[in-house]
């Protein structure tokens, strides 16, 4: 089928109108936020990318979507993994609402595969354990975990208390590993809630943890396929990476290790066999890439695979990396067969979706890559935005060494990684990877959410909520994209709301299969006007109204 | 019933002083009670003539919510109460949140209530206010009545001044305030008129000069306040003059700090940084 220009009149003005935005709103704020605020607020321009302020303290009172350190490390990047035993230690709130709430899934391989996902570990400490220290308790909870589960690893979760009593989660770590033996892994995060302006501090702590405690302690390489990749920054929500396997496996090609859905201890120790690294969440990853690129010259490549074209675009990469004809007739086969069912429904649901409009203000990756399946619906991203993004998620990875290096950040600890002395070894000589660049394939990059957004969309960093409000008052999208907290807000003021952080009840929405869901999950959603239709009873009752009388 | 604080400078002479005045109050007929809020436990070993066998933090641990008054509480010198909040092994935990679980405690067991026919509660507290925890005496309404134990040493002095900062602070807020400064002598030069100058410039008073005796070490060292011990000889006057005194004080402010340009004024003028 032949699509037509996926943008309609009624569009391209609106996307003119964007512009009065930013002065309307900061007028409303006082001074000082408002000149924060204002730094924070762009219009996009995919070639000439303008600046924006990211990374930085939330300004109090914005009502911000963002989440906290121990959110970012215990909560997205280890959380997800199958066979760890997670254990916060902290007081039970933090353990609780971190429990399950991303829908990470995870499928152990026979019945007796461990599989701890639908348990929450927690010390609970109470009262006592605050002011008498809470070591012991957490020691017992391992002796526990140990005893129920006989675990391969076992993670500890420092939440804020922790470090402000100062307990000393990586000395009880290391007594703990000493005292059962047998060969388990216990390590800390010193992950505190405070510890950073969101969560992104977390993911950085923890890609820390992952590289010092998990990548590289086992060499045998695993696994009959020859063409050997990890997916880094891929959570599994919704099945997500279930899908993604699927495709992998369909070409024949080894998905060594996903950081982190449905991974193992031992697929994270077996990690460094992978020939590729492909990042899909830049943010909440980049670190293990880079890390295992120094330490065991491993290459990475920035990978979208949300939306069909997006995916198939991913595994033509792979193929363009490894070079041979049979993984690429193989991959081209698969793409073909897969398309198929995708333009059966895709071509159904277009003239509906045709030049409707989203908005997305969700991650620090997110709000990027689901543009792609938009577009594909024909839909425009009027404005993006992420929560806890740097300036490289938005503006692409040169501006890294222009980012100012802030006392927040200076609070995280930045590994110094070297080159492995006995398993250092470049998967491409110096001529290969140059061949390969000079054929179009990126190393090491990441052009940001702008490269991709319509020219003179809005670009918002950590939205507050006024600015929410004002985008849905002014520009009625068809649908908005973010989280719970903003979901009933939304909703309530007549505008449907999908949730990206864990696909409502949703998914998977990666790859083939996953692009087929979300066409049809959001042809449900902007063509029907259920959300404008219902009405509070105040809304449609007669209400007496009534002044004081002083 | 008054609640009074005493704070000072770590190693001044707080759990000495207090519990002296407080023999001296109890001569005087007046009912007082003792909470101890250093971890260590030995701001009542005078008026108990030793440790207290048990503190707040250790009983609600090892008896769960399940804890009595008398569990807690142990009987002193002359009818005294005397309660020890206790705390964590030093490098552990937190001191702090110890002191605000601990007489939360007290006042749910009722310590505080109108049968104990109380006149005084004395809060004992550890070395500088260091932390939100060691505040909590100060804090709504646990303690009206701050006295600081100072000498005329420049980091008792500095101490002082650092507990007036945050008793402005919350008496902004709250009806606590400060009764006077306690000199406890060290023997500095001039020591009692750079008191009086400091108190002075503080919006306080001096309201007694302790002169230092070695009377005071021989009673510590039987487990026993001056007047326990020695109740004729001259030091127990001083502590008697010294209750008497804050019996009838009635002047409570909410000081004004110094600056450290002024505080090391101060100890210029009068002669001891010479």
């Amino acid at each position: 089928m032949v699509y037509e220009s996926d943008k309609t009149k009624e569009t391209e003005t609106l996307i003119a109108e964007l512009k009065g935005f930013k002065e309307e709103v900061i007028t409303k704020y006082p001074n000082k936020v408002a000149k924060k605020r204002a730094k924070s607020i762009v219009l996009s321009d995919p070639v000439d990318t303008p600046q924006i302020q990211a990374n930085v303290r939330t300004i109090p009172g914005i009502i911000t979507q963002r989440g906290c350190t121990y959110a970012g490390c215990k909560g997205v990047v280890l959380g997800p993994t199958r066979d760890i035993v997670n254990i916060t230690h902290g007081p039970i709130g933090c353990g609780f609402y971190s429990w399950l709430t991303r829908r990470n899934q995870t499928k152990p391989e026979d019945e007796n595969a461990a599989n701890f996902i639908t348990y929450c570990f927690s010390t609970d400490m109470q009262d006592s354990n605050i002011v008498f220290g809470g070591e012991e308790k957490l020691k017992q909870a391992i002796r526990e975990a140990y005893e129920l589960f006989h675990p391969k690893a076992i993670a500890i979760f420092s939440t804020c208390p922790v470090g402000l009593i100062g307990d000393d989660v990586h000395r009880v770590a290391r007594h703990m590993k000493e005292e059962i033996g047998n060969g388990i892994n216990i390590f800390g995060f010193s992950c505190e809630g405070y510890r950073g302006v969101s969560q992104s501090a977390g993911h950085h702590i923890a890609n820390n943890g992952l590289f010092k405690n998990l990548i590289g302690r086992d060499d045998e390489k695993k696994g009959s396929l020859k063409y050997r990749v990890n997916l880094l920054g891929e959570y599994n929500i919704g099945g997500d990476a279930f899908e993604l396997e699927r495709v992998f496996e369909k070409c024949g090609i080894n998905l060594v290790s996903t950081f982190s859905g449905d991974s193992t201890v031992q697929k994270f120790e077996n990690a460094h066999t992978a020939d590729l690294n492909m990042v899909m969440c830049h943010r909440s990853i980049n670190y293990v890439a880079e890390m295992m690129e120094t330490a065991f010259g491993i290459p990475w490549i920035k990978v979208q695979p949300i939306g069909a074209n997006s995916t198939a675009k991913m595994l033509r990469k792979i193929t363009q990396y490894f070079e041979e004809q049979e993984l690429i007739d193989r991959v081209e086969e698969v793409i073909a067969e897969e398309m198929k069912e995708v333009e059966t429904v895709r071509a159904a649901i277009y003239p509906k979706t045709r030049g409707k409009k989203a908005m997305l203000f969700v991650g620090g990756s997110r709000a990027h890559h689901y543009q792609d399946l938009f577009e594909e619906l024909g839909m425009t991203t009027l404005a993006a935005g992420y929560e806890f993004g740097h300036r490289d998620d938005y503006e692409g990875r040169h501006v890294i060494p222009t980012i100012q290096i802030d006392a927040d950040s200076r609070n995280i600890e930045e590994l110094t990684v070297t080159k492995d002395e006995t398993r250092y070894n470049p998967r491409k000589t110096e001529e290969e990877m140059k061949k390969l660049e000079a054929e179009g394939m990126e190393f090491n990059e990441y052009h940001g959410l702008m490269k991709q957004l319509e020219k003179g969309a809005l670009v918002i960093d950590d939205l507050s909520h006024y600015e929410m409000e004002k985008l849905i008052e002014k520009y009625k999208p068809d649908v908005f994209c973010a989280g719970v907290k903003e979901k009933y807000v939304v909703q309530k003021m007549g505008i449907p709301l999908k949730q990206l952080h864990n696909y409502d009840s949703g998914g998977p929405y990666a790859g083939f299969k996953g692009a087929v869901n979300f066409y049809k999950d959001i042809e449900q959603m902007v063509c029907a006007s259920i959300w404008q239709d219902l009405k509070a009873p105040w809304e449609s009752e007669e209400y007496i109204e009534a002044q004081f009388v002083y | 019933m008054r609640k009074i604080a005493i704070y000072g400078k770590g190693g001044i002479g707080k759990s000495t002083t207090t519990q002296n005045t407080v023999a001296g109050l109890a001569e005087m007929g007046r009912k007082v009670m003792v909470v101890g809020c250093d971890p260590k436990a030995d701001s009542t070993r005078l008026l108990l003539h030793g440790l207290a066998q048990k503190t707040v933090l250790d009983t609600l641990r090892d008896e769960g919510e399940d804890v009595e008054l008398d569990d807690v509480m142990k009987t002193g010198f002359k009818n005294t109460s005397c309660v020890e909040s206790g705390g964590p092994e030093p490098g552990v935990g937190c001191a702090g949140r110890g002191i605000i679980t601990s007489i939360n405690l007290l006042e749910q067991l009722g310590a505080y209530d109108d049968d104990k026919g109380l006149d005084y509660v004395f809060y004992d507290v550890l070395g500088d206010v260091v932390c939100g925890g060691f505040a909590m005496p100060i804090r709504d309404g646990k303690a009206q009545e701050v006295y600081i134990v100072c000498s005329g040493e420049m980091m008792a002095m500095y101490a002082a001044n650092n507990i007036c900062k945050s008793i402005s602070k919350f008496g902004k807020v709250g009806d606590v305030r400060l009764g006077g400064l306690i000199c406890n002598s060290r023997k500095v030069d001039n020591e009692a008129n750079m008191i009086l100058e400091f108190a002075k410039k503080l919006g306080t008073q001096m309201i007694h000069f302790v002169p230092r005796d070695n009377m005071v070490q021989h009673a510590e060292i039987n487990r026993q306040t001056v007047i326990d011990y020695a109740p004729e000889h001259s030091q127990a006057n001083e502590y008697r003059a010294l209750a008497k005194k804050i019996d009838e004080n009635r002047m409570q402010v909410i000081p004004t700090p110094l600056s450290i340009g002024e505080l090391e004024e101060l100890l210029v003028s009068f002669g001891i940084m010479n």
